[in-house]
């Protein structure tokens, strides 16, 4: 073990394999915090080349603070199956599934992606650490469970052109990769997995690699993409496109049971809009119990999207001399939602969606308002005083384009 | 003898408590005298330049707790207070080091460097201890009621404590419950891996208190420790500008401003009690002053047994105050240096130097020095909280020079043939032994050494046996039961002689709650 002396370093944050890339190419020097890591916040002075590299082009984005464990042995299956929501014995090697997991209560611990590499080999990406619970679950079990964050790279290259920019460097071709499955493949003799996932809504991929290649590959993928605008991208422009896919995020749309301080805090999968990853139909897994007796008593939060209605802002802004005012970037303050005078809910993120040129934010409603069209009043500050404006209940994701899915004829 | 003229109270004591209830009686409209033995005010919260050019808070030498409500209404901020952070707490270790700093990613990463399950936990017990913090404190802020005769708004404040503790949840309870029964090394077990990690959040539940890391009921007194930690808003853990004594004189200048006088060099022989009533004190000297009420800010059986006569009081509450446990079990040491200490684990400046340095590598640690102490000895490889006042504000000592303050544990009052120069020569040799061991440079900038064994602590400042808290905070000696069952509302069975010392409810510490409570019920007497 080496002790040198790491608080003399000029960050006290994390560096990311790539670090040695991003931080030459970012030129706003605008940086954020992601589970202790230096990430960029937009590599140009605005994050707008980037959010429209992801829809339009094909963005490459770090995300190796994502946390990554491996689990292994005989008892790999029986362990996530009893973890988390979905069905992961319908899962096959080389297939993907999204999924949240929950405490015994049925409150959403955290959701991530599992992802089946082989017979008894899974690797489990999270949001936050999950380590403690996962070994708290394994008790007993066959299993061997591995923090991989460190040692695996991970980057994600989302847009139209991505996939392009893979088979120019791959040696097997991503052709025929459906979504949330994925692949083993190497570039230029690196091995690589790449996974057909993503957090925008768009089709895209994500490349797990070990830590040593990771600079080759982004020096690789840069010289093969920038014929197809391959753009380097910040977590503004992300979060304004996982807003428009309609994908919530950990401690902004919801707070994991393990850190709820009080009860009300906690949300179950229901009330986060994941009731189709919940299979009662499954023998048992953790909260099975609690979310059988939530169904039955109803639920009384729905997760939903909403619209804010273009005219009425408009007019609030008329009448003080103004043009309407939107949001420059993805905003993750909790805003009140009302129907007619009673607050009966609030929006955790929202954004002005560049491409369906809409006011769109993620929002919790008691249950009697999520229908969708339900007419409500989200409330705004114009020159410092309190309004409130229409929004209407939407179906999400807010954009959902036909590649995400389709694969070439 | 001459008398002297009627104040409305005596303040007998000039330390932080009896100067806050000086200063809340003074902004009432009361005419209130102070007493202070010393010739300077303070109490074990004083800063003293021992060595030329070189301040020491020579006892208490971190502000905890210090309550937020106190330092509004006696306006404290425009007197002088000014709480600097203390950023960290850094562990020595053989080869290694645990820094855990105020940055949540940090501290994460440093845990996980050890124990990546740690980390994790630590991210939970953190808030956990929050909530339950947050459910007792207000027994903190409550005055304790009577529990043999409970007036109707004692039974009205307990119901209201009772509600508090009840937005618990059942797990949050179950935790509380732990950590009123439990030994800290226990608890802590529950919740992690790392020894180091381990012991040094133990150390919090040992403090001023003859027990181990392994004794039952520690966990209490780390949770007690906690209350200051915990709440962002209330957080008042940190090092006063100008050392600990400028707490106090922040407190005087206030009392001052109420119309309060103060007199120093004014030992108190004894309460004046006529028909069981205190109407003033005799002076050493032979002066006397007479008022309304006299208030005794000096532990209880100082109190109780040394200025009044045992004869004016029951049999059952003498035996109460003989019974308190006041056992002192540590030692401080002072050190002027010529530099800042280069620890081998984590050489140069840095983060770490900034706040707390913890001799605390392992329970076993922390158990052996408990042990020696428990067979009368100090302990050879003691446990040591160390701070460098100096890092924070550099005009505790010469440029370029330094302040080093380490609390020691364990230094039993009752040592073996009793203390003497010899004897406090080597506890002073072990301390430095013992830093040396992780900063070897120690030995070589060493300009003075000021050495407070406990009997030291005792003949200067007053403290029985040491006891730096006025008698240990174990919860059979606090809330209803501080220091006595039935006076531990401030009053006590003499009338118009009230307590208001940290060994009253809620107890040590720099809080000066005590000050603020005792008046506030005298208050409502008047």
């Amino acid at each position: 073990m080496n002790y040198y002396n790491q608080f003399k370093a000029n960050t006290q944050l994390k560096l990311s394999p790539f670090f040695e890339r991003t931080s030459k190419l970012n030129e706003s020097q605008e940086w954020r915090r992601w589970s202790g890591y230096l990430s960029a916040t937009n590599y140009e002075l605005t994050h707008e080349n980037e959010y429209f590299a992801i829809r339009t082009k094909a963005a490459l984005l770090d995300i190796s603070p994502l946390k990554k464990y491996l689990v292994e042995g005989p008892d790999a299956l029986n362990l996530l199956d009893r973890l988390v929501t979905r069905n992961i014995k319908i899962c096959k090697v080389g297939q993907v599934m999204y999924t949240p997991w929950c405490d015994e209560n049925g409150k959403v611990i955290d959701d991530g992606t599992v992802q089946r590499l082989s017979e008894n080999r899974y690797r489990i990406t999270s949001a936050e650490p999950n380590l403690d619970w996962i070994n708290h679950v394994a008790t007993g079990m066959k299993v061997k469970i591995l923090d991989d964050s460190e040692t695996t790279a991970a980057l994600a290259l989302q847009g139209p052109n991505s996939r392009e920019i893979l088979n120019s460097i791959s040696e097997i071709s991503l052709n025929n990769l459906k979504f949330f499955w994925m692949l083993n493949t190497n570039f230029n003799g690196m091995p690589v997995s790449i996974s057909r996932t993503g957090y925008t809504g768009d089709l895209g991929y994500e490349i797990w690699m070990k830590s040593e290649n990771a600079l080759s590959i982004w020096d690789l993928l840069i010289q093969k993409g920038s014929a197809y605008g391959i753009t380097p991208t910040g977590l503004h422009a992300l979060d304004i496109s996982r807003i428009e896919a309609g994908l919530i995020l950990l401690d902004v749309d919801y707070i994991s049971s393990r850190h709820a301080i009080i009860e009300s805090r906690k949300s179950s999968p229901f009330e986060l809009g994941l009731g189709w990853a919940v299979k009662m139909k499954k023998n048992d897994f953790i909260g099975k119990n609690s979310l059988k007796k939530e169904l039955e008593r109803g639920t009384e939060w729905e997760f939903v999207g909403i619209e804010i209605e273009w005219s009425d802002l408009e007019n609030h802004y008329r009448n003080v001399g103004l043009a309407p005012g939107l949001p420059s970037t993805a905003w993750r303050t909790s805003t009140p939602l009302y129907f007619n005078t009673e607050q009966i809910g609030y929006a955790t993120s929202g954004t002005w969606s560049p491409i369906l040129k809409k006011y769109i934010a993620l929002a919790h409603v008691k249950n009697e308002y999520s229908k969708k069209g339900t007419m409500l009043d989200f409330e705004i500050k114009i020159e410092h005083f309190k309004k409130t404006t229409m929004a209407r209940v939407v179906n999400t994701p807010f954009f959902n384009p036909e590649r995400k899915r389709s694969c070439p004829a | 003898m001459s008398s002297l003229k009627n104040y409305d109270a005596i303040v007998i004591g000039g330390g932080h408590n009896g100067l806050t209830a000086a200063a809340y009686l003074g902004r009432a409209g009361k005419k209130v005298l102070v007493l202070e033995r010393r010739y300077i005010l303070g109490g074990a919260a004083v800063t003293e330049e021992v060595f030329p050019g070189f301040k020491f808070s020579v006892c208490s030498y971190v502000v905890s707790l210090m309550k937020a409500n106190v330092i509004r209404e006696l306006m404290l901020p425009k007197f002088g207070l000014e709480i600097l952070p203390l950023e960290s707490t850094f562990t020595p270790l053989e080869n290694d080091y645990l820094l855990r700093t105020a940055d949540s990613d940090q501290t994460y990463r440093e845990i996980a460097r050890h124990s990546l399950r740690d980390a994790e936990a630590y991210t939970r017990f953190g808030p956990l201890m929050g909530q339950i913090g947050m459910a007792v404190r207000p027994i903190l802020e409550t005055i304790a009621p009577n529990a043999i005769r409970p007036s109707l708004s004692d039974l009205f404040n307990t119901k209201k404590l009772l509600d508090h503790v009840n937005t618990l949840t059942t797990q949050q309870f179950e935790y509380l419950t732990k950590l009123m029964t439990m030994s800290s090394a226990d608890f802590l077990d529950e919740w992690f891996e790392f020894e180091p990690l381990k012991a040094t959040m133990s150390a919090s539940g040992i403090i001023g208190t003859f027990m181990g890391p392994r004794s039952p009921g520690s966990a209490y007194v780390m949770l007690h420790h906690y209350m200051g930690d915990i709440d962002g808003a209330f957080r008042a853990w940190g090092f006063q500008k100008g050392g600990t004594g400028e707490v106090s004189m922040a407190i005087a200048r206030s009392a001052e401003h109420f119309g309060v006088d103060i007199k120093t060099e004014a030992s108190v022989m004894n309460v004046i009690i006529k028909n069981n009533k205190a109407v003033g004190v005799a002076l050493e000297n032979g002066d006397e002053y007479h008022s309304d009420i006299v208030i005794s800010g000096l532990d209880p059986k100082q109190s109780f047994l040394n200025l009044v006569n045992e004869n004016e009081l029951p049999g059952e509450f003498v035996q109460d105050i003989k019974n308190f446990r006041i056992r002192g079990s540590s030692g401080k040491v002072n050190l002027a240096l010529d530099g800042l200490p280069d620890f081998s684990c984590l050489p140069g400046n840095g983060h770490h130097l900034r706040g707390a340095i913890s001799i605390s590598p392992s329970y076993d640690h922390l158990e052996n020095a408990y042990d020696e102490a428990k067979y009368g000895n100090f302990s050879k490889k003691p446990f040591m909280d160390v701070i460098l006042p100096s890092v924070l504000d550099p005009e505790m000592a010469p440029p370029g020079k330094h302040v080093m303050s380490c609390f020691v544990q364990y230094a039993p009052y009752n040592i073996r043939g009793g203390w003497n120069d010899e004897k406090r020569d080597a506890f002073g040799d072990s301390v430095i032994d013992t830093l040396a061991h992780y900063a070897p440079n120690i030995k070589d900038i060493i300009l003075h050494r000021q050495v407070l064994t406990p009997a030291d602590l005792e003949s200067t400042f007053g403290l029985t046996e040491g006891n730096i808290f006025h008698g240990e905070l174990t919860i059979q000696q606090l809330f209803a039961l501080r220091p006595a069952v039935r006076w531990a509302d401030y009053t006590t069975p003499i009338r118009n002689y009230y307590q208001c010392g940290s060994g009253t409810h809620p107890g040590g510490g720099i809080t000066g709650s005590p000050g603020e409570m005792a008046a506030k019920k005298i208050l409502g007497i008047l």
